[in-house]
């Protein structure tokens, strides 16, 4: 199987020569086709450069892009077959819904029936099918989303570009989005790409992700592997507020004098243990609530089911964890 | 002890902020007094007054104005002589703005999209620069510029480019025996002088153009010229309106460089200067002052039908 988005050793720097800001840093990256893919990361990680180095808008300082096997590097971005959902969705605000979604149909010269007909059938996939009178400006965000959407869909793309999609929307319309996103993926069969700082929205929606800081890729896996399994400190720290255990902690839990981390979930508070802590803080969460055990310099976050005793603020405890749970990191 | 919940008024200050704080419409209605009654008295009342006299004819042999209505002065207007005044400044207004337009859009777009701190200082130094020395100064300079024994013809000797600059001259209507002599002069003169005033709403609309409206022109495929044509242009729009109104307008008005430059052609400015003063034919002075609204105003309407402000 090709992939669909390859990445061999590419640079992106920014600024002087002599003193380069490194956006992108000697990225490796292999996206499948057909994936559903995340770049995750905080901001100014690269993940955003990345996204941009595949549609053009950045071209690499070195090292190569592949899209389906062919190197894009002399490629304006409107000879690419991929499109962008952006951030702001930057619709057209001069032109009613219809003419956006039938834009690149238009500039590509099909006839304004042909084109209309396919931008209703674009308009009636997400959702939108009697808006194509209005003007961007009298839809709301999630709707503005959607046409953005269609409008990058109804070209077909072999890749879609997705700039943190949801990030604009309010709670309950990013998960009923998140769900519609993925199933549009599964249906439509197009690769995927998409960038956030929102580790929830990347782990419940990507099939594989990439994890981003400092220009470089952290880790690559897919959400179980990197939620289970991280590989460096910020990995573990970044995904899913994990409990970053040091060295000699590691050791006295009974693992080897290395980093290691630990779910809250699977962490509880106990009697006696190896490691005991003052709880610091209390945070109620519904399902549980979420207490933190402060041992020496370190945070250890453990989560109580609701309905079990919730010990005082001040008060000494010991916290012990499933079996196998410890995860030993191979990275610093 | 704890500090109190109201803290005392300072004095009358304090006292007349709370008032404007209560009654927020005060403080509107004191703030728009004097400039609605400088707009609505003095202004929109002698553009009245102007609107009344062009109704009102002279008396041919006693040169009296003749206070009562009637269209004559207005027919008057249709006559071959006056006529041609009006044709022939609004077709170098429309020339001028389009001239403006066309130089004015790349500066613009150069403000607008690239230039940041010390680049955009510049540019505001630039284009106001010009406009800070006096109107007069200017197009006498462009007189001694544009003359027969000036720059541009001890240039185009220097260059050996002397026929070039002869072939322009000898084009019909628009040459003539120098350039400070011939509408083409007249037309560069008018350009330099109002080209500011379409440069700068012109990049304030290309300014409120946001990059990824352009990027996602070309990510769905356009070209570049495709995205000017159809993104860009539309956006810029009433930018270019805004700018061109100015240009028009101000074309339209201009009594002096018609008089300094040219071929002493007449044009609606001079028409008027010479009807209200030597002539003291008000009536027909306010008739040709009218046309320029007249003019204005059906360009407005027809550039609202055709969507020019859409986007605002």
């Amino acid at each position: 199987m090709t992939s669909a988005v390859e990445f061999a050793s590419v640079t992106r720097h920014f600024g002087s020569a002599s003193a380069p800001i490194k956006a992108v840093d000697g990225v490796d990256l292999t996206i499948a086709e057909g994936a559903f893919f995340a770049m995750l990361g905080p901001s100014g990680s690269g993940k955003t450069t990345c996204l941009r180095l595949i549609s053009g808008f950045e071209s690499p300082s070195s090292g190569v892009i592949r899209i389906f096997g062919e190197d894009v590097s002399a490629t304006p971005p409107h000879l690419r077959n991929v499109n962008t959902v952006f951030q702001d969705y930057a619709l057209f605000p001069h032109m009613n819904v219809r003419d956006n979604v039938a834009y690149g149909l238009m500039v590509k010269g099909m006839s304004r029936s042909a084109r209309y007909a396919r931008a209703e059938e674009m308009l009636s996939l997400v959702k939108l099918s009697s808006y194509g009178d209005r003007k961007p400006g009298q839809l709301s965000g999630g709707q503005r989303q959607r046409v953005a959407l269609a409008r990058a869909l109804v070209n077909e793309p072999r890749v879609l570009l997705l700039d943190e999609p949801l990030g604009a929307l309010d709670l309950k319309l990013r998960e009923a989005m998140q769900d519609e996103l993925k199933a549009l993926q599964k249906r439509l069969r197009i690769t995927f790409v998409f960038v956030t700082h929102d580790q929830h929205e990347a782990l419940s929606m990507a099939d594989s992700l990439a994890v981003f800081n400092d220009g470089r890729i952290a880790q690559i896996g897919t959400p179980e592997q990197i939620y289970a399994a991280p590989r460096t400190r910020f990995v573990a720290d970044f995904v899913g507020s994990s409990n970053v255990v040091p060295p000699a902690m590691t050791a006295a839990l009974g693992g080897p004098v290395q980093w290691s981390s630990l779910r809250p979930e699977a962490t509880s508070l106990a009697a006696t243990g190896p490691v005991t802590g003052t709880i610091t803080a209390l945070r109620y969460q519904g399902s549980s609530t979420r207490a933190v055990l402060r041992c020496g310099e370190t945070d250890i976050a453990a989560l109580i089911p609701t309905g079990q005793p919730i010990p005082e603020i001040g008060s000494t405890r010991a916290f012990t964890f499933a079996p196998g749970a410890l995860h030993v990191m191979a990275g610093e | 002890m704890t500090a109190p919940a109201i803290i005392p008024a300072r004095g009358p200050a304090d006292r007349l902020t709370a008032l404007f704080w209560r009654r927020p419409r005060l403080l509107l209605a004191l703030l728009l007094t004097p400039p609605l009654l400088w707009l609505g008295l003095v202004y929109l009342g002698s553009l009245a007054a102007l609107l009344l006299q062009s109704f009102y004819s002279i008396d041919e042999f006693s040169g009296r104005v003749v206070p009562e209505f009637t269209l004559k002065t207005y027919a008057e207007l249709l006559r071959p002589s006056n006529y041609d005044v009006i044709i022939r400044t609004v077709l170098m207004s429309a020339a001028v703005t389009i001239g403006c337009a066309i130089l004015a859009f790349p500066i613009a777009y150069f403000a607008a999209r690239y230039a940041r701190g010390r680049w955009k200082a510049i540019f505001y130094l630039g284009v106001m620069l010009p406009l800070w020395s006096s109107y007069l100064v200017k197009v006498y300079a462009w007189k001694l510029i544009l003359a027969k024994e000036g720059i541009i013809t001890w240039v185009a000797s220097a260059t050996h480019t002397t026929p070039v600059l002869d072939a322009i001259l000898a084009l019909p209507i628009i040459g003539g025996n120098s350039l400070s002599t011939s509408y083409l002069g007249m037309f560069a003169v008018f350009v330099y002088v109002w080209i500011p005033y379409m440069i700068l709403p012109m990049q304030a609309a290309l300014e409120r153009v946001p990059t990824s409206m352009l990027e996602a022109s070309a990510d769905l495929g356009a070209t570049r010229a495709q995205t000017f044509r159809t993104v860009i242009l539309p956006l810029a729009l009433p930018g270019i309106i805004a700018g061109s109104i100015f240009t028009f307008s101000l074309t339209m008005g201009d009594y002096i460089i018609p008089q300094i430059v040219g071929n002493s052609a007449n044009f609606i400015g001079m028409a008027v200067y010479q009807l209200q003063g030597t002539a003291g034919n008000i009536p027909l002075a306010a008739a040709f002052a009218v046309v320029p609204i007249v003019i204005m105003l059906i360009y407005l309407t027809l550039a609202k039908r055709a969507g020019a402000f859409d986007a605002l």
